[in-house]
This record gives structure tokens, sequence and C-alpha cells, in this order.
């Protein structure tokens, strides 16, 4: 028995969702039976060795200079390698977005169950079986995966990376017959530097904003208390439909979904589809006028307040903490 | 050109979930149904393309029960030429069972452009499109943000953490929809008429052996009451103070 895990890089950088993914592994190996093995495809070795330390035993290397870049069918057929290699009962990804185009690839070469986007996974009597949240978060659903390998994407943030054994991974080489002149679909560049700022699904800490705050100019103060928390910004639809912030960092049902330490939302009624994508993060945060407003439902601390008011005294509070420490 | 728009019928966003008796599907007594929010952007992407530069067919098709044929309605009062239902009794197939059954109705049909939404707003697998593109050898881009034609080629934008990843892609291709790539049409009152003449063919659908099992559908578990610390500036302290030494957050 052994566990795969797909080990996504970029810039020639291993990304940290491959840590709470080898966590996750890490665990159900104790469970299943290891060992847990890495599949890395990439240009040169990103420093694959580093991840024994978080739990893998080895890492394929499947190297080819197309690989800096990602290649969904390079990166697939590597993937389908290492499952023909190593043989896993469970394949597991992170459900960013590299994950969660790769995954479903794999999953219809090898005519297998795939689970997207996971935040539990169980393995019981030997059965694996995974926890999505669907309808937008509004309800759970348990599956349980007919045939091997099972796959499953896992949610950032979510899992916890493995204690730091002290281990190092061997690396060995992974053959993938490929050719890049074949290719018809070919990631030609970024058109804004990738890792520059943290993405909404990676952040610790999100401050959103919405309606409330009546005009695009006064995301100014989500900027400064985002920038005295060291969090991202993030907005409801009503704004970005407003042309006041950018789609991406619209959280919701169609925007993103995250599961941040903290989230804290200013002028923001909590209407379902917003709930959707911010109500599994640990603290929520509400600062609004109205004590009726549907956010204080799911906010641990609420403060009913005017944002005008309420937002530069909390910047101010944040930075004499940190100025503290 | 042909286009093709895979579209699923979906509990519209606003429903309060409830669990059916078997505690594995949705209850369906009392929900509306829409056409998955992404879908419209898909549809609304071969409109436009078809409209303004490159006159053809938009074909919608749909795995489903009867009761899909109301939403493929939808997409036709949109826009779209012709639907095709493929049917079935199955209450829902996975992701693999649903794109075996298209990509057979796929097979031959000479789709230069074959569409689907990110993921569908019931069960956010987000997996269809691309297994699809696999199963027919197609390429695929998924959660396309920007989408540019230019003859047999394509080239797609699409969000990845931190940025956009720009692709190029040659025809047929497949492509999976994000939000904020166009703004979808309603389907004006002409449309709406003019969609009741337009074919509805039905076909079996052939799902094959599921690769998934449903065990539970739940609700979550409720989070703990809101607790509102206070009113105004003089709140602020205490919420620092709650974050710092409570949830240990700051
Ligand atoms: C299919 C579909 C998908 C959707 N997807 C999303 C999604 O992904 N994300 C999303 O966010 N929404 C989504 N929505 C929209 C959603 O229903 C709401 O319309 C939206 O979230 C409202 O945004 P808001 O809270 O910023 O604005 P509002 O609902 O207008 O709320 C503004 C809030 O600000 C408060 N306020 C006003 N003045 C002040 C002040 N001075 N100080 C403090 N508070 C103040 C008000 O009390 C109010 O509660 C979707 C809707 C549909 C139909
Ligand atoms: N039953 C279905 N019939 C037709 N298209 C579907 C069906 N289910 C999913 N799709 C398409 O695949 C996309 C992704 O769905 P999913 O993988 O279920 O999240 C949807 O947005 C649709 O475009």
């Amino acid at each position: 028995m052994s566990i795969l895990v797909f080990v996504e890089q970029r810039d020639a950088r291993v990304r940290s969702i491959v840590r709470e993914v080898l966590g996750e592994a890490s665990r159900l190996a104790a469970v299943l039976g290891g060992p847990v093995v890495g599949v890395c495809p990439a240009a040169s070795d990103p420093g694959l060795a580093t991840l024994g330390d978080a739990g893998a035993e080895r890492v394929l290397l499947a190297a080819h200079e197309a690989f800096a870049r990602y290649d969904a069918a390079g990166y697939t057929l590597a993937v389908v390698a290492a499952i023909e290699a190593v043989k896993p009962q469970v394949v597991l990804f992170g459900a960013s977005a590299m994950g969660r185009d790769l995954a479903p690839r794999v999953a219809a070469r090898l005519g297998v169950g795939l689970a997207t986007d996971c935040t539990a996974l169980a393995a019981d009597g030997g059965r694996l079986t995974a926890t999505r949240p669907v309808f937008a978060g509004k309800a759970i659903q348990k599956l349980a995966f007919p045939r091997v390998p099972a796959l499953a994407s896992l949610r950032p943030k979510v899992f916890a990376p493995a204690a730091a054994s002290g281990r190092t991974a061997t690396v060995e080489p992974l053959t993938v017959g490929f050719d890049p002149a074949a290719a018809r679909a070919k990631v030609v560049r970024m058109a804004a530097a990738a890792g520059a700022r943290v993405d909404l699904t990676e952040a610790d800490v999100i401050v959103s904003g919405g309606r409330g705050l009546q005009d695009a100019g006064n995301f100014r103060l989500i900027e400064e208390l985002a920038e005295a928390l060291g969090a991202a910004v993030g907005a409801s639809r009503a704004v970005v439909d407003a042309g006041w912030r950018p789609h991406s960092e619209q959280v919701g049902q169609t925007g993103k979904t995250v599961s941040p330490k903290l989230y804290v939302a200013v002028g923001i009624s909590g209407a379902i589809q917003h709930l959707a994508g911010m109500s599994s993060s640990r603290c929520i945060v509400a600062i609004n006028k109205d004590p009726e407003a549907p956010i204080f439902k799911v906010a641990d601390y609420g403060v009913v307040g005017r944002f005008e008011e309420v937002v530069p005294a909390l910047i101010e509070a944040v930075k004499q903490l940190n100025a503290q420490v | 050109m042909i286009q093709v728009v895979c579209v699923k019928q979906v509990a519209d966003t606003e429903t309060r979930v409830r669990v059916a008796a078997d505690g594995r599907n949705l209850d369906p007594a009392g929900v509306t149904w829409i056409l998955s929010p992404y879908d419209e952007i898909a549809v609304e992407q071969a409109l436009l393309i078809r409209d303004k530069q490159a006159p053809g067919e938009v074909v919608v098709v749909s795995v489903g029960g009867p009761g899909v044929q109301s939403t493929l309605r939808n997409a036709l009062a949109m826009g779209a030429d012709r639907a095709i239902h493929l049917k079935t009794e199955t209450i829902g197939p996975d992701p693999l069972q649903v794109a075996r059954a298209l990509a057979e109705e796929l097979r031959g049909a000479g789709a230069e452009l074959v569409w689907f939404g990110k993921q569908a707003a019931d069960d956010d697998q987000a997996q269809v499109g691309p297994m699809v593109a696999e199963l027919l050898g197609l390429p695929c881009v998924t959660m396309a943000a920007g989408f540019a034609l230019d003859g047999g080629k394509a080239t797609v934008e699409r969000e990845i953490e931190g940025g956009r990843e720009v692709v190029e892609v040659t025809l047929p291709a497949a492509i999976t929809t994000e939000k904020g790539l166009n703004d979808p049409r309603y389907a004006s009152l002409k449309g709406i008429m003019a969609a009741k003449r337009k074919p509805i063919e039905e076909k079996p659908a052939r799902l094959g052996e599921p690769a998934l099992e449903v065990v539970a559908l739940e609700l979550p578990p409720p989070r703990g009451a809101g607790k509102v610390v206070g009113q105004g500036v003089e709140a602020v302290s205490v919420l620092v103070r709650l974050l710092r030494e409570e949830a240990k957050v700051i």
C-alpha cells in the first residue's frame, strides 16, 4: 500500500499547499499503511529531498524542460506514470488552480473517482471516505470510492502540515514520454507576476469590504487594516459588480472559497452567497452598522457601528499591538 | 462553426438545502431549478462568438431526468439554436459518468469549441469539463476569465494564485468558464417565445459504472451563535483583546 502526493511547484519552488497535503497523507498512511510518495513534474529538482521533513519517503522527479510551467497534458502523463510505478491506494492533490485542473484529467484517464476540494478524509476499516462541502458550503457530502486508486484534492489551509521530522526524502527520476511539439495547449506567459502577493485562498487573514463602504475610495481603509494585520483584501460581489474591486478578490459562491484563520467583514450584509465562500473561516469578525445584518449570525465577534469610525480605531489598535511585539 | 455548451440544471443558489429521506441527496421538494450560474457564462460566450465572430450553430446538451428540459429551454431562450437531452433516471450521477455520456454524444459531432462551467453550483466538483476533454483527447483550458478567438486558435486567460496564466490552445478545444468572462444576458420575451419552437432531441445517457458513491449528505454543524462585543469605537479595544487572548488569531 502507498499514498501518492502531487508535488506542485511554481517558479522552481515547491508550493506551501504541498506540505499540507503531505501532512494529511502521513496521517492516512498511519491507518492505511505507507509509504507516502511524491511526484513532481519540474524542469529541475526544486529541493525535493527536504520534503522528507514534511512526510514524504520518496519523491519521483519527472524532469523535462517543458515542465518549468504547468503543462496540463504533460503533468497528466507524469502523474499517470507515477501511479503505474507506485500503484498507490490513494492519490492526493492540493485543490489549487493547478491541482483542480490536473486531478480530473488523471481521474478520467484512469476511470476512477475523484473528490474535489475536500475538508476531511477518513480511513475507516481500510476504506477511504472524503468529506467535502457542496451547494457552496450549505451542505456536506461524504463520498466513498468503489475503485482504486481513490483520488482527492484537498482544500488549502484546512489540513495541518506534519510536524517536522528532520528526515530527508530520496529523490528518484521518473521517465515520462512527453513530446512538447505535439502540445495543443501551452502556457505562454503570466499576465501578472505569480506569487507577488498572497492569494486569497492561501491567506491566513483576510479583510473584506462590501457595499457598506459606500465608494471605492473608502477601500483605502480596508487596505490599511489589511496591511496592519498582514492580511489579503477580499470583497463582496456587490463591490466587484460595481467595479470597485477586481473579480479575483470576490469571496463567495461565484468567487473564491476561503478558510483563513481570521476573516474580517466590513460593511458586508452576509448574503447566503457570500457566506458560502467564507463560513468555514476559523474566526469571523463583522463590522456593520445594522445590528440585524445576517453576517452577525455567523460572526464570532461582531461590532455594531459605522466603518468610518470603527475601522480607523481598529487600525490604530492593531498598530499599537504590533509595536509592542 | 459548431459550438456545444454542456449545461447542468441545479437548485437555485438561494435554496435552503434539505436532505432527502435517503440521507444522500437533496430533497427536491419546493426547489426552484435554474441553469447553473457558470453555465450561463458558458452559453453567453458561445452566443457572442456565434454572433460576432464565427457564425454557425450553438448546441446545448444536458444529462439528467425529465425536469432538465426546462433548463434547456432557458438556454434556448438565451439564443442557443437547438438542444440535446441525454436522459437518465439516475439521481446525481458522478462527474465521470456525466463526462462519459457527454463524450459519447460529442464524439464525431464536429464541435470546434465545447463549453462548460468552471463548476456546477450544486456538487462543486469542477471535473466534468476536463474529464470530457480527456475522454475525447481534446486540449482543455479550465477557469477561463478571458477568451480571444483567432482563426483555429484561441488565447485564454485563467486566474491562478496571485496572477493570470495566458494559455494558447488549438481548436477543437474544451473550455470551462470563470466569472468575469462576460455578463450573461437575460432571455428576452422574444427569445422565450422562439425557444418554444426550437427542437430538443432526446437520447438515452450512457453513464457506465459509478466511480463515486455518495455515503451521506449532511447539513454543516451550526457555527456557535454569534456574539456582538459592542457598539462603535468603544468596542474596538474589547475586540482586539478577544482576538488576541480568546481566539488567539492576532
Ligand atoms: C447566483 C448568485 C451568486 C452570487 N455570488 C456572490 C458571491 O460570490 N459573493 C458575494 O459576496 N455575493 C454574491 N452574490 C450576491 C449576494 O446575494 C449579495 O447581493 C451581496 O453579497 C451583497 O453584497 P454586500 O454585502 O457588500 O452589500 P449589501 O447587501 O448591500 O450590504 C451592505 C451592508 O453594509 C452595511 N453598511 C452600510 N453602511 C455602513 C457603514 N457606514 N458602516 C458599516 N456598515 C455599513 C449595511 O448595513 C449592509 O449590511 C450572488 C448572488 C447570486 C444571485
Ligand atoms: N448533468 C450534466 N449535464 C451537462 N453538463 C454537465 C452536467 N453536469 C456537469 N456538467 C458540466 O460540467 C461543468 C462542471 O460540473 P461539475 O464537474 O459537476 O462541477 C458544469 O458547469 C457543466 O458545464
